[in-house]
């Protein structure tokens, strides 16, 4: 599945939502909880990729250039090739409108 | 990303939370979010692409914007200032559309080709009668707001925002429920601008609730900041103004706001140095942006503003009239007629580019195919960085082979004692292209020769007014911006 800004994709194993907010350079399968995202639903979280992900919070795999925004949270993990997304520091800045 | 899950995220994260405050009530997230799936449900059953809002600020602007969202049809906010027949012509414009019409607006909205108005009145209680939509329409490179540019000159422009730009611009800006519990942003500035609009946006996605004053009257506006403890504000030049007048006549002050953000027009230094002596706790912001940019593309911070009021340093101090530094999420050039980068330090204009970059507008696109967008303004960077911008590039005077900002003229002129406001534009001379001509509304009878001598010794002499005439006042838009080229138009006019 080519991983487009603006794509909304579901875990197939658990309540987390994502949006791409930047896509990777080449071609790459995101997982949640272990399983590729926007598969058929079911299965279980497996226990490596069982860290949960936080609303709002963006995700990012710095090799590839992807990053995500979930947009709703869940019980199971993010990753490419097994290799977890890291946490994206928000930017602070003071309130302009 | 459809803007609409900005506050669908809102609803899931902070359901509780209070969104929405107005005389007489208030909306959590999640009532928030309820309300705008049922306007979706309305605006799809409704004829036309568009849905279209003309009234002040009411909880019918942020559940109709947000409900037009979720139905995937643009949402055009529309200046309900104009008169009869320039509104009837913007609002022909939108048309195949439904608009919402503020109930005391429905008169003169009546029999436009295409366009099916609905008093607020009834789009309100329509929304008791719908079933809220299950899901967003989705489509991530539709139109979320077409806005008519007020511009300075001509037909309004209609400025295509996509949901890309302006989801692009809140997510990379704010920090999803980011503010504390308990704070208010007053929203004062109207449904028709930016400002307007991303406040909303902005607003929901950072956990702040917003208070709403229909439209501006700065005894109202510090009589709400005070009774709903309002902690944060957007406002324009001219507003500022008039509130640190009444603040200096009534005194007690604004204990619970935290931050002024101000943008929309060239702030006058007297304002914001007067502002921050009243309000010694408030910090200040100065945000510059435009429609076709969704908002912020450089900000001034509250430390900057701090450090600039307190140095003795004048290129420090100085700061405090630029515009302060590009946000890190852009890339933001000065650049010469031909595109190219200008050394630092140089003026000229200013490129963008962005996620939340639109310039693109109906019938007409100035995005460049790599993604920049030349925005018209005339500007130049000091080597800390700091944007100092000088008004439209239209507006620059070109006399004997010289670049001149009327900003820089106009700030001098104001400082004088016997001259209450000031407006600088070029005008054709046969000897240098262009001579600068001031008009001044004036304190008393100054002397020309002295106002000349005046700028003479606080600029250079080529910046010396060659005209000076004088007026009871200077036409301005409603978001502050002097309308210069109105002055010129009527200045060669009455030459010819």
């Amino acid at each position: 599945m080519k991983l487009t800004p603006g794509l909304r994709l579901k875990s197939a194993v658990c309540d987390t939502e994502v949006v791409i907010v930047r896509p990777p350079k080449e071609p790459v399968t995101l997982e949640c909880g272990g399983a590729p995202m926007g598969g058929e639903a079911g299965g279980a979280v497996s226990s490596d990729h069982a860290g949960g992900t936080l609303l709002g919070k963006r995700y990012e795999h710095a090799p590839a250039g992807l990053e995500v925004l979930c947009v709703k949270p869940g019980a199971g993990s993010l990753s490419v090739g097994g290799v977890e997304l890291t946490l994206k520091g928000a930017k602070q800045l003071p309130s302009s409108d | 990303m459809n803007i609409a899950l900005l506050l669908e995220m809102a609803a899931q994260g902070a359901e509780d939370r209070v969104a929405l405050r107005w005389d007489g009530g208030s909306l959590t997230y999640a009532a928030l979010q309820d309300r705008a799936r049922r306007a979706a449900t309305w605006a799809l059953a409704q004829p036309g692409d568009k849905v279209v809002y003309l009234g002040p600020n009411h909880p019918a602007f942020p559940i109709a914007l947000f409900g037009a969202a979720n139905a995937a049809k643009p949402f055009v906010p529309v200046n309900y200032r104009l008169k009869d027949e320039d509104l009837r012509r913007i609002l022909a414009r939108t048309a195949p559309s439904v608009l919402v019409a503020d109930d005391a607006e429905m008169a003169r909205v009546q029999r436009i080709d295409g366009v099916t108005p609905v008093a607020t009145s009834a789009f309100m209680a329509a929304l008791d009668n719908a079933e809220p939509l299950e899901e967003a329409v989705e489509g991530e490179d539709d139109i979320a707001v077409l806005l008519f540019t007020s511009g300075t000159t001509g037909e309004p422009k209609a400025a295509i925002l996509r949901h890309r730009n302006l989801s692009g611009y809140v997510i990379s800006t704010v920090e999803f429920m980011g503010s504390e519990a308990g704070e208010t942003s007053l929203v004062s500035v109207p449904p028709y601008h930016i400002a307007g609009v991303s406040a909303v946006l902005t607003a929901a996605y950072g956990g702040r609730a917003i208070a709403q004053l229909p439209a501006f009257d700065p005894e109202d506006w510090i009589g709400l900041a005070r009774n709903a403890k309002v902690t944060h504000a957007m406002v324009v030049p001219t507003m500022l103004k008039r509130l640190n007048q009444v603040l200096e006549e009534q005194g007690g002050g604004l204990p619970d706001l935290r931050l002024i953000s101000y943008g929309g027009g060239r702030m006058p230094l007297a304002v914001i140095e007067k502002a921050m002596a009243l309000l010694p706790h408030v910090d200040f912001v100065n945000a510059y942006g435009l429609t076709e940019t969704s908002s912020t593309i450089a900000m001034l911070g509250p430390d900057d503003h701090r450090e600039a009021f307190s140095s003795g340093d004048s290129l420090v101090r100085r700061r405090l009239e630029s515009v302060g530094r590009p946000l890190p999420t852009l890339e933001l050039d000065i650049r010469d007629e031909t595109g190219n980068p200008v050394p630092q330090g140089e003026p000229g204009e200013i490129w963008v580019r962005g996620e939340q970059v639109s310039g693109e507008y109906v019938g007409r696109r100035t995005l460049r195919d790599d993604g920049w967008f030349p925005t018209n303004d005339a500007g130049w960077m000091d080597q800390d960085g700091f944007l100092y911008v000088q008004g439209r590039l239209d507006d620059v005077i070109v006399r004997g082979g010289e670049n001149i900002a009327p900003g820089e003229i106009e700030d001098v002129l104001r400082a004088h004692p016997a001259v209450t406001d000031a407006a600088v534009f070029g005008a054709p001379d046969e000897e240098w292209g262009e001579k600068i001509v001031a008009v001044l509304v004036p304190r008393g009878t100054p002397d020309v020769a002295g106002l000349q001598g005046w700028v003479r010794e606080r600029l250079r002499s080529t910046k010396v007014p060659q005209e000076i005439r004088f007026a009871d006042q200077l036409p301005y838009n409603e978001t502050g911006k002097l309308l210069r080229r109105q002055l010129k138009a009527e200045f060669l006019a009455a030459l010819s």
